[in-house]
């Protein structure tokens, strides 16, 4: 059950946005979402929506996996939504003592949602079609002038790669030793939250301590490897800026322009 | 025969207890060898002395007449010099199989094309080759195993040290592992340094040593090893089955010319023994 938990799940594949370069996903999902906070009516709130249906649909991936990624999220949403339906303003179209529902909490909660549906499924898209390693190097190589600042942009990507590594080797060791535990005897399911969080114990301390024996290990097995930081150290993938790229970005360039019109546009139907 | 690593009275110890007490020895260049012994018999250690990954208190290690000194010394022996691990987990840095085995490649800084080449012959060698766009957590651990060696030779080493890779492993695992590390040194002809405390992967070497609390016990090859059934008992190591059933005939009695390691030739052995003494 514990292995269940998706964590930035990559399904292999050939579609156009598979192969699109993953520092140009990267920047054109930032500014997407950025953009995504920035709209305030619906017109271009529902040009962005198909925009990234669109992208769903390019992707070739299973709808139902969007809809598992977005499943972690369902109880926020509808927390959101609840809150919004009954902060609105204005009129009451229904009403309950202090609880009333407004058109204005109806059209916030809708939007909102909306909101976070689209950005849900754009960086479901990004880390679908991306897979881990590339995804850290576009970052590595999108941070280097961070360098300038002193900031050590290969470690850091070292770092997340590793720890993208072990995070399926780590879980199964936590399944392992919780029923090692369990098979002693240990009640990790009943009682008060106090009593399951305390019986936790037993099993992130074995954890931590097998984590250190494994990230020496792992240091000496790199040594062995000549591993001696970022200088010097080539990269067998080489990214490049292709067509397809070139493409994407116009594409998405104008997508952009769009919804900047939208907004403009429809100034006056702004949610507040 | 040239020597590629040569040991000379080397001594080590972590704190106070000499875990290495005063070993000289030989590795063979283009041989494999094994090298065997208990737990705590000081074999890992020996390993990390061969590539420079610990330094000895006393005496000099050599690799290929390189004693490290500096940093580039270190570093230049240890591409030389490759050393497998005894956990497949804990020595795969990448999410997916090819990205691993490019890891050592491109911390050398080779340029990204012949990587590529590399990666790709490496993986057909080990026969992983169809795995190369796997999560290395979904592997087997011989397979895991296999590309963790697979990352070692693409930096093309002239040696490579195996510290107990198939420790951890089932049967099925560990005959992958020993017949990868066979084709290797066969083919390639890297020098294999194998260590391990099973009896039946030693008999494979073309040397073996044996290594007893920090000294070496015994070392030739596997034939004159394992005919010392006596001294090997009192340091309570096993022989192989096959030997050791035939030291046992003949403390019966039964007369053999032959010391047979490896099951096949016992029962060739057996076989004409009982055809010889029908007759």
């Amino acid at each position: 059950m514990i292995r269940d938990i998706t964590l930035g799940q990559f399904f292999p594949g050939t579609s156009l946005i598979h192969r699109t370069d993953p520092r140009v996903k990267i920047v054109l999902v930032t500014a997407y979402i950025i953009f995504l906070f920035v709209t305030g009516n619906f017109v271009s709130l529902g040009f962005m929506l198909a925009v990234v249906l669109f992208g769903v649909v390019m992707t070739g991936i299973p709808v139902k996996m969007y809809f598992k990624g977005m499943k972690p999220v369902i109880m926020i949403l509808l927390f959101t939504s609840v809150l919004n339906i009954f902060y609105g303003k204005g009129e009451a179209v229904w009403q309950w003592h202090f609880l009333k529902i407004t058109w204005n909490g109806i059209s916030n909660a809708a939007f909102v949602s909306v909101r976070i549906i689209a950005l849900i499924l754009i960086s479901c898209i990004l880390t679908y079609t991306t897979s881990p390693t590339d995804l850290t190097d576009a970052l590595e190589r999108l941070m280097k002038p961070l360098k300038v600042f002193h900031i050590k942009v290969h470690e850091i990507a070292m770092m997340m790669t590793i720890a993208l590594r072990f995070i399926p080797t780590l879980l199964e060791e936590t399944e392992k030793i919780t029923n090692a535990q369990k098979s002693r005897g240990a009640d990790m399911e009943n009682g008060s939250l106090m009593k399951r969080l305390k019986a936790m114990i037993p099993v992130l301390v074995p954890l931590f301590v097998s984590s250190f024996n494994r990230a020496y290990e792992l240091a000496v097995a790199m040594e062995c490897r000549c591993y001696r930081g970022g200088n010097g150290r080539t990269r067998m993938k080489v990214l490049k800026i292709g067509i397809t790229d070139i493409g994407i970005i116009i594409f998405s360039v104008f997508v952009l322009i769009g919804v900047i019109i939208c907004n403009l546009m429809f100034s006056e139907m702004i949610v507040k | 025969m040239e020597s590629f690593i040569s040991i000379k009275n080397v001594s080590f110890s972590y704190g106070k207890a000499a875990v290495i007490d005063n070993i000289s020895l030989e590795i063979e260049k283009g041989k494999f060898t094994a090298l065997l012994g208990h737990n705590g018999c000081g074999k890992s250690t020996m390993a990390k002395l061969f590539n420079a990954l610990l330094l000895p208190d006393e005496g000099t290690v050599s690799v290929d007449g390189i004693i490290p000194e500096t940093e580039d010394d270190i570093y230049e022996i240890r591409r030389k010099v490759g050393l497998v691990l005894q956990n497949p987990d804990n020595q795969l840095v990448a999410t997916i199989v090819e990205e691993d085995v490019a890891f050592g490649c491109e911390n050398l800084g080779i340029n990204p094309k012949e990587i590529r080449e590399r990666v790709d012959n490496v993986l057909k060698a080990v026969n992983m080759y169809e795995y190369r766009k796997h999560a290395p957590h979904k592997l087997s651990g011989g397979q895991k195993q296999r590309v963790a060696i697979a990352g070692i030779i693409a930096m093309k080493p002239e040696c490579i040290v195996l510290d107990e890779p198939t420790a951890m492993l089932d049967p099925e695992g560990r005959k992958e592992v020993t017949d990868t590390v066979r084709f290797l040194n066969k083919e390639y002809g890297i020098t294999a340094v194998l260590i391990t405390h099973y009896m039946d992967e030693a008999v494979l070497a073309d040397k073996v040593i044996v290594m007893d609390k920090g000294k070496i016990l015994t070392q030739g090859t596997p034939d004159e090893v394992f005919s010392q059934a006596e001294l090997l008992k009192k340091h309570s190591l096993d022989i192989p089955q096959s030997a050791q059933l035939v030291h046992m005939l003949r403390k019966n009695g039964i007369k053999t010319d032959t010391l047979p390691l490896k099951p096949d030739e016992c029962i060739d052995l057996i076989k004409k023994y009982i055809k010889t003494s029908e007759q």
